[in-house]
């Protein structure tokens, strides 16, 4: 009944397709290139698909003679029979895990990546990178993969790191630029920072638990229901840095604006969809242990929070395209972090599917744009595109509206559940539930504003190139609209049920109100409305507006525009130090093994230099060493010989024999 | 009779060595060592090997020292040159030897189980048996090989002694031959 | 009358030996001209086969008498090949003065 999931096949491929544009993709035609890429992440798309299938059909009819159809019981692991690690009591595996939330994760992972290699096909056309970057981009769908089906820690932490790797390949994939390779040094080196923690949290987890399985993890939680506290609080927080480094939020998302960097694809699938989700994976894989330690849930609420509201009044003035878009990416993943830290996992990873989708879109489209623009991506020179770009008009307007949380689009489905489980949790909470409210204000204010900027009014500046967007960029912002609009009528209700076995709470969740749901969801609806009413007062009927309060504020303006000033207050608290650390102190133990070195190779050289004299050629000094090693060797003998030393050395029996020897032949030649 | 030979002739070679180290020119100081080895000759006759004391005059006096003779008026050596002296020469060397002195006349001095030499007193007690015939015996049973490859030995040097020393070619004095160059 | 009587011990024929071969070492330092650098290796020489003939004398052994015939030999073949190597390094350097020859290379 338990048929294979081969779960293999999901990573395989698309590390297939790495080896094969990696090593043979600058000899290969493009079209073979393109056919690679694209055909990797398609198959691994195929195999999660019929998995997904297979696991339907499982929960949807559980009679007892469905043998003729292949079904799927989940959890479905597969494992290799050599173990990675069996060292003592410690063994870990590599084990692959298909459950729900797995499977909800890799369809979002597979799907969406198919759709943007699809379309990267088309934007990277006239690039020179071409097999490099669709290398890396499989190279990023096999780790990403690796770290949706890893069934421990530590093979988690192995896809972590190489999603951390592919995204600073793929930031820096126009390397030339210097701000480019800055900006994938910033990445890594910040993901880093968090990763540092995740290690932390992980050694917690093998000292307190000695496995680092997530099935044994969960058993060993079930045998002591009543255990919480200090170790897992802990251990919680840990992770919640890794989690903060990956998931790019306060304090460490500086990354993800300077990520933009990349290819307009990359921050598409990595720092919209996939990557950067990771980190709410992660909290949702092992919610059993967050569970534990109401301390480390408020402190991933708050967090979350904090960095939604942030992060969004941020996204407010910045006039770059895609940092608007990269702002409000932190600022949804803030809502997700809130809904964890509200015990709420199911919203959380629903909000995660819904913005795939929107963001992935948004950020494609405003490729599109900026394709268009022949480059341009500043808003203060875009408008009046809608009527140049009729089907990234309507796709993108489909996603603003779905970000913005209209019903019946997407985003209204998934975050109208975090903001209800936020006003139910406590006292404590409703705070952030205003929070999340007046985010919301703004998400639907920057989104509308850049709206306006781009599509509507008339046109600032000259577009560049009019030639059309290939069907290639075309088709998955299609599909992407369509899901942005459809994809919330699952409805939240069967989403959760569908994840109740992996993802359910283990806290007794307030008792709901319908009446008060009604009203919670009314108040949203009017709040995302208004933020759209400033946004058209703003920036379609008094254009001037906006430029009048900037300069009604100055210093409120420029605070928002410079991000808080927060790269350089890093800069002035970490990184200075840090270099005037490494060039005093460190220096000074550079300068320390310098002189070291110095001092052997002057010794080395010095004796050199003495012992040069002694090879001197002149036969008189060599005779006096001579004589001088003589005499030394023979005081030495004479010093330490024998007792008897002072008495003749030579002067022993087998002389005495010879002596005799001699006498007697002599005596026996004589005659005697 | 034999303390006195000793004295007498024990002093001609420490006059003789002496001289040799005093003197400046080569020639006086071949002549001194020819002074040395005739006495050790007669030394060697007082502890009853007169083989070895006719041997020593032969080939050392004889030949070896008319040898050095030789190529001391063939170099037309002169008179000793103050040259740029070896400082490690003296710091060094003269300790040595005095060490080295030291050593030797300690161990000499302190050796337990050394006796005296009787004049006419030959290796072996036995009649008819002379210091020759001893010498022989063994040299030419036991000791037959090294005899002969010693006698190779020789024939050796001769041979690396003229190909040493050998003028290529034509019959220039050396003194043009350094003017030439 | 006794006086004269009185027979040599042999340690005073190895303190002239020992006597004779630091003079010897004493003139191969000092002197600069080579070949009277060489004849104090003869004296070296000579006072080591002094010393041999003693001992032989001592131990009624006349093997030691056979060594010191052997050391004349050798050191009859080293004359000469030494004598001619002086006068190729002559030929070659045109002075005898050990301070000046002080390069292997002629």
């Amino acid at each position: 009944m338990n048929e294979s999931a081969h779960l293999w096949l999901i990573p395989l491929f698309p590390f297939l397709g790495f080896l094969l544009n990696g090593i043979l993709g600058s000899r290969l035609p493009r079209r073979l290139v393109s056919a690679i890429g694209v055909l990797a992440p398609l198959v691994s798309f195929v195999v999660v698909l019929s998995d997904f299938g297979a696991t339907i059909i499982t929960a949807a009819s559980s009679c007892p003679n469905c043998g003729s159809v292949a079904a799927l019981a989940l959890p479905a692991s597969e494992t290799l029979s050599y173990p990675w690690l069996a060292i003592g009591a410690l063994r870990v595996d590599f084990t692959f895990v298909l459950d729900q939330l797995s499977a909800v994760m890799l369809l979002v992972v597979t799907g969406v990546g198919f759709l943007i290699h699809v379309y990267s096909v088309g934007y990277m056309k006239d690039e020179s990178g071409y097999a490099r970057y669709f290398s890396f981009l499989n190279l990023f769908l096999f780790f990403m993969s690796v770290l949706v089906l890893a069934g421990n820690f530590l093979l988690m932490f192995v896809g972590w790191e190489g999603v951390g790797l592919a995204s600073y390949l793929l930031i820096g994939f126009y390397f030339q630029r210097t701000s480019a390779a800055d900006a994938g040094k910033k990445a890594f080196i910040v993901n880093r920072i968090g990763d540092f923690g995740f290690l932390i949290g992980i050694f917690l987890v093998l000292t307190t638990f000695s496995t680092l399985s997530f099935s044994q993890i969960s058993v060993w939680l079930a045998l002591s229901p009543d255990w919480h506290g200090t170790v897992l609080t802990v251990i919680c927080l840990c992770l919640l840095v890794g989690a903060a480094g990956k998931s790019a939020q306060l304090p460490l998302y500086i990354w993800l604006p300077d990520a933009m960097e990349g290819p307009t694809p990359v921050s598409a699938l990595i720092h919209a969809a996939t990557m950067v989700t990771a980190g709410v994976y992660m909290i949702a894989r092992t919610h059993l242990l967050f569970d534990r330690s109401p301390v480390a849930l408020w402190t991933v609420a708050i967090v979350g929070a904090a960095t939604a509201l942030f992060a969004a009044t941020i996204g407010l003035v910045q006039n770059d395209i895609k940092r608007v878009l990269a702002y409000s990416t932190i600022s949804q993943l803030g809502y997700m972090f809130l809904a964890c830290g509200v015990a709420a996992y199911s919203a959380a990873i629903f909000h995660l599917v819904m913005h795939a989708f929107f963001k992935a879109l948004l950020f494609l489209a405003a490729g599109s744009v900026i394709h268009a623009m022949g480059g341009e991506q500043d808003l203060r020179k875009m408008g009046g595109l809608r009527t140049k770009m009729p089907v990234t008009f309507w796709t993108m307007t489909a996603a603003v509206v779905a970000i913005a949380g209209f019903p019946p689009f997407a985003g209204f489905f998934s975050k109208d559940p975090i903001l209800y489980a936020a006003f139910l949790q406590g006292t404590g909470s409703k705070v952030l539930w205003l929070v999340g409210l007046v985010t919301a204000l703004l998400t639907s204010l920057y989104m509308f504003r850049l709206w306006y900027l781009t599509f509507m009014g008339e046109p600032r500046s000259e577009a560049k190139h009019h030639h059309s967007t290939p069907l290639s960029m075309l088709v998955p912002l299609v599909i992407l609209g369509i899901l942005s609009v459809c994809g919330g009528w699952i409805g939240i209700e069967r989403f959760s049920a569908y994840l109740a076995p992996v993802a359910a709470a283990h806290r007794p969740m307030p008792a709901g109100n319908p009446f008060l749901e009604f009203i919670l969801t009314i108040v949203a609806v009017l709040v995302a409305l208004e933020g759209w009413l400033i946004a058209d007062k703003y920036y379609r009927r008094k254009p001037e507006r906006p430029a009048q309060v900037a300069a009604a504020l100055p210093n409120g303006y420029k605070l928002l525009l410079n991000k808080y000033y927060v790269d350089e207050i890093y800069g002035a608290i970490i990184v200075k130090p840090l270099l005037a650390f490494s060039k005093y102190v460190l220096g000074g133990v550079d300068l320390l093994l310098a002189g070291i070195a110095w001092l052997l190779a002057g010794i080395a050289s010095m004796t050199g230099m003495i012992l040069q004299r002694w090879q001197s050629g002149n036969l008189r000094s060599y005779a006096a060493w001579l004589a001088a090693g003589a005499a030394a060797v023979l005081l030495f003998l004479l010093l330490t010989g024998s007792p008897h030393a002072w008495s003749l050395p030579f002067f022993h029996s087998e002389t005495i024999f010879k002596v005799s020897h001699i006498t007697v032949i002599q005596n026996g030649q004589a005659g005697h | 009779m034999h303390l006195i030979l000793f004295f007498l002739f024990a002093g001609f070679c420490l006059a003789g060595a002496i001289n040799l180290l005093l003197q400046t020119h080569p020639i006086n100081s071949a002549l001194s060592l020819i002074v040395v080895m005739t006495s050790l000759a007669v030394l060697y006759l007082l502890l009853g090997a007169e083989f070895l004391a006719i041997a020593q005059i032969i080939v050392y006096s004889g030949a070896v020292m008319v040898l050095f003779t030789f190529v001391v008026m063939l170099l037309n050596a002169g008179r000793e040159e103050r040259t740029l002296g070896s400082r490690a020469a003296t710091r060094i060397g003269f300790p040595a030897v005095v060490a080295l002195f030291a050593v030797l006349a300690t161990i000499f001095l302190h050796a337990q189980g050394l006796g005296a030499a009787h004049l006419g007193e030959g290796l072996s007690s036995a009649p008819g048996q002379s210091n020759l015939t001893l010498l022989s015996q063994i040299l030419f049973h036991e000791l037959l090989l090294p005899f002969e490859v010693t006698s190779v030995l020789i024939l050796i040097a001769i041979l690396g002694a003229v190909a040493i020393a050998h003028v290529e070619g034509s019959k220039m004095s050396s003194s043009e031959r350094v003017a030439e160059k | 009358m006794s006086f004269l009587q009185h027979d040599v011990p042999i340690s005073w024929y190895l303190l002239l030996s020992a006597i004779l071969f630091s003079l010897g070492v004493v003139g191969f330092l000092i002197k600069r001209n080579l070949i009277t650098v060489f004849m104090s290796i003869e004296l070296m020489l000579n006072a080591v086969n002094l010393s041999f003939v003693a001992f032989a004398y001592q131990w009624h052994e006349v093997r030691g008498q056979i060594f010191v015939f052997f050391v004349m030999m050798v050191a009859a073949a080293e004359a000469a090949v030494g004598l001619a190597i002086i006068i190729a390094v002559f030929r070659a350097r045109s002075t005898l003065a050990v301070d000046r020859i002080d390069l292997m290379k002629l």
